[in-house]
């Protein structure tokens, strides 16, 4: 019976500069998924590698074989001995790696838990396995299952709902307060790494308008040329108060740039619309006092910190939940895959069959006073066809060379819709 | 019809555990179950008033019993309809309780038999019921935004973003739904009104008589009028707006109950016990 096995190293086992090494490029890994599968002893092969986890996947009959074939081709393919990334390899067979594989689409195993992007990855590891036709009947229905479990984690627990990031949480709340970010206009003071990213994300929330300040006002008109923006002088930054909605504000000033009282007289001004302050420096630009007005939000860095540190315990809460759907799935992948044998296979063709004969037979019995004595003879001829009718599939299914097997039982499943 | 009245209460009082349950497992079924189970109440409660209607060809609004049903049956109609447009989900923690608690308190007072007499069938009084009922289940609306908005505002605002946060929608949403609401509230009690003075000349041959509920009527009017005011000139809106959304309610709490039952007037016949 062949068997599923995984072995791979992740952010946990491997530090950065190991997993440097072994990484595999988009283009690698078609040439390399090739590579693994030249092999007789690996079946199936599917090669997932991101910037946190380099995995191979593998359907074989000789689990050992398989294993060290990974590890010398891995060893080869980067030109690095064995002996240096061994110890960070686990390596899984069965429903563990089963689960494993799920879990890592779910992006239960991630180093920052929830995140979308690895299920994404994982489609294009497959895409690549399909086109180089290194995937067959067990990855093929694993794949598409972990797609499925993934999804279904997703929708049903709130692992990827809430922002764990600054710039994010500033956006969640942003959405909170204004509803749609369309339309609205943003200012940004100062510059700075984490400032420019939150602009990023509003302006793919596409934001209307993002105007710069700067103290050098060239600088401003640097920034501004890469958001498409527009550059003002700082001495105007209060008048553009009036006309912004949300400000982002990271300057290295030690005073307060904005304060309560300017404020005040903005929102008079702007007939109270809401203003948002996300103001990022250390120390802080925007006076806190004025989250105290009405229609005026404030929060620093602390703030959006405190946001995430909640946001990130709610997401470790549904990790729970969604180990849960994880360990159903399991369960339910094993029972298909048990089920992909010879005998399984004829003993659930058989049983339709003779349920089908049966309805049949009493169809007719009703339809056509026959007496009991010549029901008998009808069921007695129905299971003669069935026996006769599963001869031919009962030998072939059994004779059958090993390499093609599965795909003869999952066609036979599909054609007589055993799975259903 | 007193079996009728109570699967009303019962599926209305349903309806608001769906939309309590929504609101703290999040699942799209729920609201959706509360929101049929309150359109089930509203049909059933239908049933009731036509029957009214038709066995005392008047409109049913003849003591406390009656005219409370029909504030009710209209608050629900209003809120369906608000939620078919609007699709603030949320308010039915507000709207489902509503509506069940003043079909409790119908089925409370008792049903008095009253006279029949000609002065339900004039059409000035139908268009004054009904309009008041109408713009004052706007403001009951409005109230309960009011609520959601302070609510979701505070979490924002002491940066502690937790239960009502992630459950209640935007401050933008809240603060424009409220809005609408008060202007169709305030458009269909002003047109009630005038209905009401041309009915008060054709009855008592005066347009207005400091009756007690006309006096506070009008307290109400110029409280809203002056709310709508602020907003189109100075841009009174957020906190302020909601807060005065809910001080606006218990202004026409007091306009319905409080002046039936401490002071008199020429209301007192159909809306007293």
């Amino acid at each position: 019976m062949s068997a599923i096995v995984l072995l791979g190293l992740n952010h946990k086992t491997a530090p950065v500069d190991l997993r440097e090494c072994i990484a595999f490029s988009q283009d690698e890994t078609a040439g390399a998924v090739v590579g693994l599968n030249r092999d007789p002893v690996i079946n199936e092969v599917l090669l997932l590698s991101t910037c946190n986890r380099v995995e191979v996947l593998m359907v074989t009959d000789h689990m050992d074989k398989a294993v060290e074939s990974a590890k010398r081709f891995i060893s080869g393919y980067n030109k690095i001995p064995v002996s240096q990334f061994e110890d960070a390899l686990y390596i899984y067979q069965g429903d563990d790696a089963v689960r494993h594989v799920f879990r890592v689409a779910a992006s239960l195993d991630s180093m920052v838990i929830g995140e979308p992007q690895i299920l994404g990855q994982i489609k294009e590891a497959y895409r690549t396995a399909t086109q180089k036709k290194t995937s067959g009947v067990i990855l093929n229905r694993l794949l598409h299952r972990t797609f499925f479990v993934a999804k279904r984690i997703r929708t049903e627990t709130g692992i990827g709902d809430r922002a764990v990031s600054i710039s994010y949480a500033a956006i969640e709340l942003g959405r909170k307060i204004f509803g749609e970010l369309e339309r609205k206009k943003v200012l940004l003071i100062g510059a700075g790494e984490m400032a420019e990213l939150a602009v990023e994300h509003l302006i793919r929330n596409r934001v209307s308008e993002i105007l710069v300040a700067n103290r050098t006002f060239e600088r401003g008109l640097e920034l501004a040329k890469q958001f498409n923006g527009q550059a003002v002088r700082f001495e105007e930054l209060i008048d553009c108060l009036e006309i912004v909605d949300i400000i982002i504000s990271s300057t290295g000033s030690p005073d307060f740039i904005v304060t309560r009282d300017q404020v005040k007289e903005v929102i008079r001004r702007r007939r109270n619309r809401p203003l948002f302050f996300i103001d990022i420096a250390v120390p802080r630009d925007i006076d806190p006092a004025i989250n105290r007005l009405s229609n005026a939000y404030v929060y620093d860095i602390d703030d959006l910190k405190g946001v995430i540190e909640e946001n990130i315990e709610d997401r470790h809460r549904e990790a729970v939940k969604a180990d849960r759907i994880v360990d159903e799935a399991v369960i339910h992948f094993r029972q298909w895959y048990e089920s992909l044998d010879v005998v399984p296979t004829i003993v659930a063709i058989r049983k339709k069959l003779e349920a089908l004969a049966e309805a049949e037979v009493k169809k007719t019995v009703q339809s056509s006073k026959i007496s009991n004595e010549h029901t008998e003879a009808l069921r007695r001829m129905a299971q003669a066809l069935i026996n006769k009718i599963l001869h031919d599939p009962t030998h072939a299914l059994k004779s059958e060379g090993h390499g093609d097997k599965f795909t003869l039982l999952d066609i036979t499943r599909k054609l007589f819709n055993l799975d259903e | 019809m007193e079996i009728v009245i109570i699967l009303t209460i019962l599926l209305y009082m349903l309806s608001a555990a769906g939309y309590f349950a929504f609101l703290f497992f999040q699942k799209d079924y729920l609201h959706r179950a509360g929101y049929f189970l309150i359109l089930a109440g509203f049909v059933c409660h239908s049933v009731t008033i036509v029957y009214n209607f038709v066995t005392s060809g008047q409109i049913p609004v003849r003591n406390l019993h009656e005219t409370l049903s029909i504030a009710g049956w209209i608050a629900a109609g209003f809120f369906l309809i608000f939620q078919y447009k609007f699709r603030l989900r949320i308010l039915g923690i507000y709207a489902a309780p509503l509506v069940a608690l003043i079909m409790l308190a119908v089925s409370q007072v008792p049903n008095q038999p009253v006279q029949a007499q000609s002065i339900f069938k004039s059409f000035w009084l139908f268009s004054h019921v009904i309009a008041i009922f109408i713009g004052e289940a706007a403001f009951a609306l409005a109230c309960g935004i009011g609520l959601l908005y302070l609510l979701q505002e505070n979490a924002i605002k002491t940066k502690n973003p937790g239960f009502f946060f992630r459950r209640l929608p935007s401050l933008e949403l809240l603060d424009n739904t409220g809005y609408i609401c008060i202007v169709v509230g305030f458009t269909m009690v002003t047109f009630g009104l005038i209905t009401g003075f041309v009915y008060a000349k054709s009855v008592w041959g005066k347009f207005w008589s400091w009756d007690p509920k006309e006096v506070w009527s009008g307290i109400t009017w110029l409280f809203y009028a002056a709310l709508l005011h602020e907003r189109l000139t100075v841009g009174w809106r957020g906190r302020r707006a909601a807060i005065m959304a809910i001080v606006g309610f218990g202004v026409v709490l007091f306009t319905f109950f409080g002046v039936n039952f401490l002071l008199k007037g020429h209301h007192e016949a159909f809306t007293t016990f």
